[in-house]
């Protein structure tokens, strides 16, 4: 029989419920190992050159001082690293990135590195390796970048996805395009226009743990990595590929994670400490440093968006237009493509068009940032849209509920929607206690919607029954944020037995099959349909035991509330047969107990996602004070609702902060300039109010128990959501973000002329 | 180097080590001591992932030098619970999941004992404003907030 993930509308025992999670007393006493917590007998330490440069030509690495030095063991270069990628150039691209090979492309980018006895060993060793570098011009501005003037980061880009191919050479890598319908005659049906061009600055995810590994290769072509990470298989294959190793012989193990949120999906370090490994013939740790992480990992996009929106006097929105050019660092991406399938999702429109540019800039390799790129696209299309509300002489949450999306909408990036929550989240908006709330002077309040489409892809899950009655269930996404509990409870609803006798692990490359990255929303989407499935067919195994047990056809037992019944007037003296009966019976009834399920998770349900926020702005020096702020999304069926809540939290304060305080700031000389964390804010306790969360359910028709994707979407609306507070309290259109002190002074100073 | 001989008292047990003049508390707890409870999220005070008490004062074991330790009383969050039975504040962590990845609880615990020391019946305010040297970039804090004002009121009934 073959897994139906079809939603049947079923009454939960355990779904739903609130538990505390099976690795929460680890994680409050200090046992919990995470990347750095790791170690290995004879390990040595390990730390990486980084270019000062934004762009240079690297014309000679001497290491020669390095390897003298007493207690280093390993020094290695690109030349250690050779490219074995074969044509493929996205593996080129993350090869060149941990370890430039011919030209250093940001401050920050890897150029060498050892491994030593100790820590001040290998630093010292580092300020022996003398590099030669001729510095070329740079850019980091991403409309600098786009001039014909602007120096060229890669002479081999020729921008793709245009009629012709370009006769030179650009930092413009790709340019896409979405939308239907034709926007230059629903401009013309319009009676209100809105057209404004906005600006976003880089952030970074933030996470509080720094990236760290422990690597040991062995001569015999083994290899073990141990590091945090949000896709340990995806790392193994990228990590294999690179090393030239046979990805079956390298095991990777995911430490606990000390948060992600998109930037812990791309490998940076670690193939660096295999390469150091291998040549030291010794184990080896990396562990990057708050200035590495924000230097030379993966922060997200900066971004310059042009918006127009027409609308009639009804309040219909006629067309609607947007171009976005997103900075992927000197790598092409495919960041601006994501704004431009995300930016008008929210909305049924006859006639949209949405253009992007991938960017490259002399800035470390954008990676994914929890919704990658949607939050941008939001932020102008959300405060193009109040405006125009504004302009009309309309409600904002009116204004949208009226050109809302909604089931069999095709929405602008293609796809026609099935059930959607955009309608029930505004709806909810307009009669929220928070929305008539009175508000003094100096403050305002904003709203704005956002979308993001959730991914599902490979999974993989085993469950297997202890002779006691307990289960163990082996997942292979990562644990981001209390994914094991949610799955745990997932694991005891299908099988009918209590929370407590589930206990969830992440299994390591070697013991269990492929999984994508926890990324898109996915790990409690794809995973629990892998974790039902799985029961499914531990339940068929446990009925077949049941029906030996009882000498009757396995036709007539069914599986209910987590026992064998006997179906039928004839077997009325037969009482029923507990998990725990069955399984304390199994090495007599054919041996061990157990579920598997591969598959690929399809159908991931689109999340929507509205915010509501009163913002206080002093007129004197530009402060903000982030007063209330309400979070309303649907979940789909929220499995633990408790971290449900935390998922819209967390993304509604990691908005706040890109809203009013994140960036990564650039000196002339193309250096990063607060590669910290007193420099880079990112928000404290005491700068946030509580965050009230409304979960609402609308079943996604392609799960089992109904669940969508819940990580992502919540920090797609706070920028919106915020510039529209500030603006309607400053009294003026705020269109750059961060809305930092000094801009939003200058924008009231240039109203006020 | 040469290296320092220090005694000191680490969560009730006597210890000694060796270390480094230049090697920060951080380190040695972590790297030589095996306490890997307390974390380094930056190494330069700005996080509060490797919040410990010392002599009743909380500071950034990342800032303090190994060598400071010498005669002094050090907690960290390994020294929090009794047996099995965990601190108010652990206990009322888990039950408001005031944690998603973990990584900054071990400071948050640190500073919240710390905090609820010296002022036992704490205002949301005052709650806010003594964690703030502590980042949290997973829960936008409203869980640990609550988790905070629940532990308060446990420990005041104790
Ligand atoms: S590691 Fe000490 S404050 Fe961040
Ligand atoms: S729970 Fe992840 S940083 Fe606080």
């Amino acid at each position: 029989m073959n897994f139906d993930p079809r939603f049947s509308g079923r009454k939960f025992a355990s779904v739903g419920t609130r538990p505390i999670r099976p690795d929460g007393v680890d994680k409050v006493t200090g046992r919990a190992r995470y990347g750095a917590d790791f170690n290995m007998a004879g390990q040595l330490v390990g730390r990486v050159l980084r270019s000062p440069h934004a762009h240079a030509i690297i014309r000679k690495i001497d290491t020669s001082k390095a390897e003298k030095l007493n207690g280093v063991k390993a020094v290695i270069t690109a030349a250690d690293l050779p490219d074995l990628t074969d044509g493929d150039a996205g593996m080129y691209d993350i090869l060149d990135n941990c370890m430039a090979r011919t030209k250093a492309l940001y401050d920050g980018h890897a150029v060498a590195a050892v491994a030593a006895v100790d820590a001040r060993t290998a630093r010292q060793a580092l300020k022996l390796i003398e590099v030669d570098y001729e510095v070329l011009p740079h850019v980091t501005d991403v409309d600098e970048a786009m001039k014909h003037t602007a120096p060229v980061l890669n002479d081999a880009v020729f921008t793709e996805g245009l009629e012709q191919k370009p006769v030179k050479p650009s930092n413009v890598a790709k340019r896409t395009q979405y939308g239907h319908g034709d926007v230059h005659q629903g401009f013309a049906q319009a009676d209100f226009l809105v057209e404004r061009s906005f600006k976003t600055e880089q952030t970074h995810q933030g996470y509080i743990e720094p990236h760290a590994c422990v690597a040991s290769v062995s001569s015999d072509g083994t290899a073990d990595l141990w590091v945090c990470t949000q896709g340990h298989f995806v790392y193994r294959q990228h990590c294999a590929q690179l090393l030239g190793l046979e990805a079956s012989k390298l095991r990777v193990t995911s430490s606990e994670i000390g948060g992600g949120f998109g930037g812990k999906t791309h490998v940076w370090a670690e193939p660096v400490a295999l390469a150091l490994s291998r040549k030291a013939g010794r184990p080896v740790k990396l562990v990057m440093t708050r200035d590495e992480v924000f230097r030379a990992s993966g922060p997200t996009s900066a971004t310059s968006i042009d918006v127009k929106i027409g609308a009639r006097k009804d309040g219909t929105i006629t067309a609607a237009e947007a171009t976005l050019r997103y900075t992927s660092g000197p790598y092409a991406g495919m960041w601006a493509e994501l704004g431009a399938m995300t930016a008008f999702a929210c909305y049924k429109l006859d006639n949209v068009k949405t253009v992007g540019f991938e960017v490259l800039v002399n800035r470390p390799k954008t990676a994914a940032y929890r919704a990658p790129s949607a939050p941008m696209a939001a932020f102008a299309v959300e405060s193009a849209v109040d405006e125009l509300a504004k302009e009309i002489g309309i409600d904002p949450v009116d204004f949208r509920i009226r050109n809302a999306a909604q089931e069999g909408t095709r929405a602008s990036y293609g796809p026609v929607y099935g059930p959607i929550g955009i309608g029930p989240t505004l709806e909810a908006a307009k009669h929220h206690p928070h929305m008539k709330a009175p508000l003094q002077v100096n403050q305002g309040r904003g709203m704005a919607c956002g979308f993001w489409f959730n991914f599902g892809g490979q999974t993989c899950t085993d469950l297997n029954i202890g002779m006691d009655g307990t289960v163990s269930l082996a997942v292979g996404t990562v644990d981001v944020g209390g994914s094991r509990a949610s799955l745990s409870l997932v694991a005891a609803e299908e099988l009918g037995i209590d929370y407590s006798h589930v206990k969830a692990i992440v299994a390591d490359t070697s013991s269990l099959g492929y999984n994508d990255m926890t990324d898109g929303s996915r790990g409690t989407f794809s995973s629990s349909m892998a974790t039902i499935s799985a029961a499914r067919n531990a339940i068929k195994i446990l009925r077949d035991r049941a029906a030996q047990m009882w000498d009757i056809p396995v036709d007539d037992v069914v599986w209910e509330n987590g026992q064998a019944l006997a179906r039928g007037e004839k077997y009325g003296n037969l009482s029923p047969l507990s998990l725990k009966e069955i399984a304390a019976q199994s090495g007599k009834t054919g041996g061990p107990i157990a579920g598997h399920s591969e598959l690929v998770a399809d159908g991931a349900g689109v999340s929507f996602a509205t915010h509501i926020c009163d913002i206080e702005v002093d007129p004197e020096t530009g402060a903000t004070r982030v007063l209330r702020y309400t979070v309303i999304q649907d979940a789909g069926k929220a499995v633990h609702p408790t971290y449900v809540e935390g998922q819209y939290q967390g993304g509604a304060a990691q908005g706040i902060g890109w809203a009013l305080n994140e960036e990564y700031i650039y000196g002339k000389d193309g250096r990063l300039q607060n590669a910290g964390f007193l420099d880079y804010r990112i928000p404290v306790c005491s700068d946030l109010p509580m965050i009230d969360t409304q979960i609402l359910e609308i079943p996604n028709p392609n799960h089992p128990y109904g669940v969508r994707g819940v990580g992502e979407t919540s920090i797609v609306p706070p920028l919106a959501a915020i510039a529209n507070a500030v603006s309607n309290a400053a009294g003026v259109r705020m269109t750059h973000i961060p809305m930092s002190p000094p801009r939003i002074l200058a924008a009231i100073d240039a109203e006020r002329g | 180097m040469a290296g320092v001989a220090v005694s000191t008292t680490i969560n009730g047990d006597s210890v000694e080590y060796l270390c480094q003049p230049d090697e920060t508390l951080l380190d040695v707890l972590r790297d030589r001591l095996g306490l890997t409870g307390a974390k380094e999220g930056c190494g330069t005070g700005d996080c509060g992932a490797c919040s410990i008490i010392l002599d009743d004062r909380l500071v950034c074991s990342c800032l303090v030098l190994g060598a400071e330790a010498e005669g002094r009383r050090v907690e960290t969050v390994e020294g929090m619970a009794h047996g099995e039975k965990l601190h108010p504040l652990q206990q009322k962590f888990l039950e408001h999941a005031a944690l998603q990845c973990g990584i900054c609880t071990p400071g948050f615990l640190i500073a919240a004992k710390d905090l609820l020391a010296k002022n036992p019946d704490p205002t949301e305010e005052e709650i806010r404003f003594g964690l703030a040297g502590n980042l949290c970039r997973c829960t936008g804090y409203d869980k640990i907030v609550r988790a905070v004002q629940d532990a308060a009121n446990v420990m005041k009934g104790a």
